[in-house]
């Protein structure tokens, strides 16, 4: 109530409807819409007949655990026999890991001639002073084949899978995208602009590392990929599309598996027929030494950032 | 001492099929296809020829791969079994991959074509590598390959049966492949040595001294469980009847004929030259091999015969033929191994004849693949009838085909081994009886006149007569002789398999 109007001229003020509306006095739909009673739901015999059987039906064959007794039952069941499962498991494995050969005793199987050759004369075979990248890309570099090709065929699978090549799945997934993409955000692109340059340089200098020191193409690859992806979150699909779709990535995991393969072939080639390899070790410690090991951690660091960059990509649009 | 060129095909062979997966990767689908069917029959030409080298040589080679010798770097093992085994792998994948190329091309986007044969391809290198390996990390590695490979194959045509049939095989096989894993670096802190020879040598050396006993059994146990989950023994089925039932045909067939029998020959190589084949019969590891089997056999073909669906009653089928492989292992002589591994070649060629012709069926029945759909489909396509009920012929161990020697086989094994005898004998009455019942209530079906049935629901039927697809018969054809050549001229094969099964010794 206002004390310097009077109660007419109050009336029309906004301030008055606007307190009559909060009170609840006044409907704003009241006389704008056409209100109509609720109609009783009406069911005849018939149809509450039928869904009372449909019910029935559904309670029979679902896996409602209250009504189902087949389902309470398997449950029941199944929950026992996990745990004296797992229980049975577990102790076994526990049996077999205590009677295992002490952890770092010296008289050890594994400390045998394998492991002895591979420490005392790593260097001097592979060219490579960190042993482990000797180890997996020279003296056991099969199996490291196969390892980038089950994370190509990692990609792959993730591919067909999540790629979306129809138009309006396209389309959809674009859409979606712009609602839930990181927009413009200023903090996240200051501090993207530092870091990414950085990131990335340091993911090279892992894998063009990887035979000096701690390194090597997975973990490089690895960091890489993360820049990558930093940088898609900060600055959007739009900016990354320009030197990064799915055409590069083909192109550059074909090309260093392609690499990968041909390299190796030369030199399991030559090893099994004992034809001296041409490709020379050089001096350890300088960058360009150690043999093909360079080659082959640059192949697996772009086949490691591209599968991780492709991943995120995937899981988050289906496309590129 | 340097190799023939011969020699170096192995290692052409797997790093041919590794590098055409990246190769299909860029390639458009059309040519992804002919990349495929041309790297396969490749691979077929070269095992062949490094088989006949081998048997004219008479003696089986080690394959340096690298510059190192053996326990330091990697090596491979040529056998004749082996090189008998990756020729007969890559004729089974390429009739596969023919018979189901019409209706892979209907169901699979094509944009995506490439991509499955990508998948074939480093499928059929990580068999190559698995059968040819002869390091136990190396087998790992393949492995791995072989799981997401396969599990990219069952979802390549997406809906929700495939989808669902992905998840349940990827989680089941990853199970068996860490078991695996397990069991590996177990053994491999026991013995130091991943190289199959020299753990068998530090293997042999552990037993006679009698230390490590239970670390060495509980590795030996996760190998097997482990592989006896991804190759589908009976209590680990479950993924199978979708897996088998719902994806394309080609997957279907190269996945039930060869990716389990990949897992089933490493467990062999596993037995011979890891651990020792006397040191497995010793333990009690093979009695629980021969129970399961035969369980697998009697439920695999019971679930068979309760299911109506056609594809999942072959699948079904395949866990009862499972079944008779590891109870070849558990009979635990060398008679019973042979017979399981006559009995992977003769299933390999007939469940993939069995895939291929029932899609054919249910092509001229509207897609159908219930059986009371597909009556009278015999007489709509009548290349695929006639292939079908070969291979129902051939799986209840009719003579004239393969099935019926790899039973004499097993028979023949089982035959003085006192505690044995009798349970393998009869299990085999028994599972050759639930056979007949639901392949022949199968080929009855298809050979029902169609006069019963109201015309409305014949919509959709259509006749396919063998020049539809001159691709599809010309597969059936080879599938047939390929059945006969096993069941008429077994002599030969076996006696091939039994050398070199004692050359792994």
């Amino acid at each position: 109530m206002s004390r310097r109007l009077s109660e007419k001229d109050y009336e029309k003020t906004m301030s008055f409807h606007f307190h009559r509306w909060l009170s609840g006095e006044k409907d704003p739909f009241l006389d704008t819409v056409e209100m109509k009673p609720q109609q009783q739901f009406h069911e005849s015999e018939e149809l509450v007949h039928e869904h009372e059987l449909q019910h029935q039906r559904i309670v029979e064959h679902s896996y409602d655990v209250e009504h189902n007794a087949q389902v309470r039952l398997f449950r029941k069941f199944y929950k026992i026999f996990c745990v004296i499962f797992c229980l049975c498991l577990v102790f076994i494995l526990l049996v077999g890991v205590s009677s295992l050969p002490k952890y770092g005793h010296e008289e050890n199987p594994v400390n045998n001639e394998v492991s002895a050759r591979y420490i005392e004369r790593g260097l001097q075979e592979t060219g490579a002073v960190n042993i482990v990248t000797g180890m997996i890309l020279d003296y056991r570099a099969f199996d490291t084949l196969g390892e980038s090709h089950v994370l190509f065929l990692a990609t792959c699978t993730v591919l067909i899978l999540m790629r979306k090549d129809k138009k309006e799945n396209q389309e959809t997934a674009q859409h979606n995208d712009r609602i839930y993409e990181p927009k413009n955000d200023v903090i996240l692109q200051t501090v993207a602009r530092v870091l990414v340059p950085f990131i990335e340089l340091f993911g090279i200098y892992v894998i063009l590392g990887g035979h000096l020191g701690p390194g090597g193409g997975f973990s490089g690859g690895a960091i890489c990929g993360a820049g990558l992806i930093l940088y898609l979150n900060a600055f959007g699909f739009a900016k990354t599309e320009r030197f990064f779709t799915g055409k590069t990535y083909k192109c550059m995991c074909f090309g260093a598996l392609a690499c990968y393969s041909l390299a190796k072939t030369y030199s399991f080639y030559t090893g099994a027929n004992h034809i001296e390899s041409v490709i020379p070790l050089g001096t350890p410690g300088a960058i360009l030494s150690s043999g093909l090991i360079l080659v082959l951690d640059i192949c697996v660091g772009l086949v490691v950032s591209g599968t991780m960059y492709t991943f995120y990509v995937m899981f988050r649009k289906g496309g590129y | 001492m340097t190799h023939d060129f011969v020699q170096n095909f192995p290692l052409f062979c797997i790093i041919l099929t590794l590098f055409s997966g990246p190769t299909c990767m860029v390639l458009r689908g059309k040519w992804a296809r002919y990349v495929n069917l041309g790297v396969i029959s490749a691979v077929g030409i070269m095992s062949l020829a490094v088989l006949l080298d081998v048997c004219a040589r008479g003696e089986a080679y080690v394959y340096m791969m690298g510059h190192f010798p053996a326990p330091w770097g990697n090596e491979i093992r040529v056998g004749p079994l082996e090189a008998f085994m990756a020729l007969f792998f890559c004729i089974i994948m390429l009739l596969s991959m023919i018979g189901g190329m019409a209706q892979r091309l209907r169901k699979i986007e094509a944009s995506k074509e490439n991509l499955y044969y990508v998948m074939v391809n480093l499928l059929l290198s990580s068999l190559i590598a698995l059968i040819y390996t002869n390091d136990l990390f190396t087998a790992y590695v393949f492995v791995e390959i072989n799981t997401i490979s396969a599990c990219g194959m069952i979802m390549i045509c997406q809906n929700g049966h495939t989808l669902e049939a992905a998840v349940r095989y990827m989680i089941m096989s990853l199970l068996g492949s860490g078991l695996l894993l397990l069991g590996i670096c177990f053994l491999y802190g026991l013995t130091g040595h991943l190289l199959m020879s020299n753990i068998k040598e530090a293997v042999a050396a552990l037993v006679a001294t009698g230390t490590y006993h239970a670390p060495l059994m509980v590795s030996v146990g996760l190998m097997c469980v482990g592989l006896a989950i991804k190759s589908a023994l009976f209590p680990f089925h479950s993924w199978l009847p979708d897996a088998y039932g719902y994806s394309t045909v080609s997957s279907a067939a190269i996945l039930s004929s060869l990716v389990s029998k990949g897992y089933i020959f490493l467990l062999i190589k596993i037995f011979y030259r890891v651990i020792g084949f006397d040191i497995i019969c010793g333990s009690k590891i093979i009695n629980i091999f021969f129970v399961f089997g035969i369980a697998g056999m009697m439920f695999g073909s019971i679930s068979a015969a309760r299911e109506s669906n056609i594809r999942r009653m072959i699948a079904f089928s395949s866990v009862a033929q499972i079944g008779y492989i590891y109870m070849g292992f558990g009979l635990g002589t060398a008679m019973g191994v042979l017979a399981s591994i006559y009995h992977i070649l003769s299933h390999a060629a007939t469940k993939s004849l069995l895939f291929v012709s029932a899609a054919g069926l249910s092509e001229s029945s509207a897609d159908s693949r219930e059986l009371p759909e597909l009556t009278g489909a015999g007489y709509r396509n009548p290349s695929a009838g006639m292939a079908f009920t070969v291979g129902a012929l051939s799986m209840v161990g009719f003579p004239l085909f393969s099935g019926f020697i790899s039973k004499i086989l097993f028979a023949q094994a089982a035959v003085n081994q006192s505690g044995k005898m009798l349970p393998t004998l009869i299990a085999l009455a028994l599972s050759t009886i639930l056979n007949v019942i639901y392949f022949m209530r199968a080929v009855i079906v298809i050979y029902t006149p169609l006069r019963d049935i109201p015309a409305e629901k014949r919509e959709g039927y259509r006749k396919i007569r063998m020049r539809t697809h001159p691709e599809i018969t010309a597969v059936f054809a080879c599938f047939v002789l390929l059945n006969l050549v096993l069941g008429l001229m077994s002599q030969p094969i076996v006696e091939l398999c039994a050398r070199g099964l004692d050359m792994f010794g």
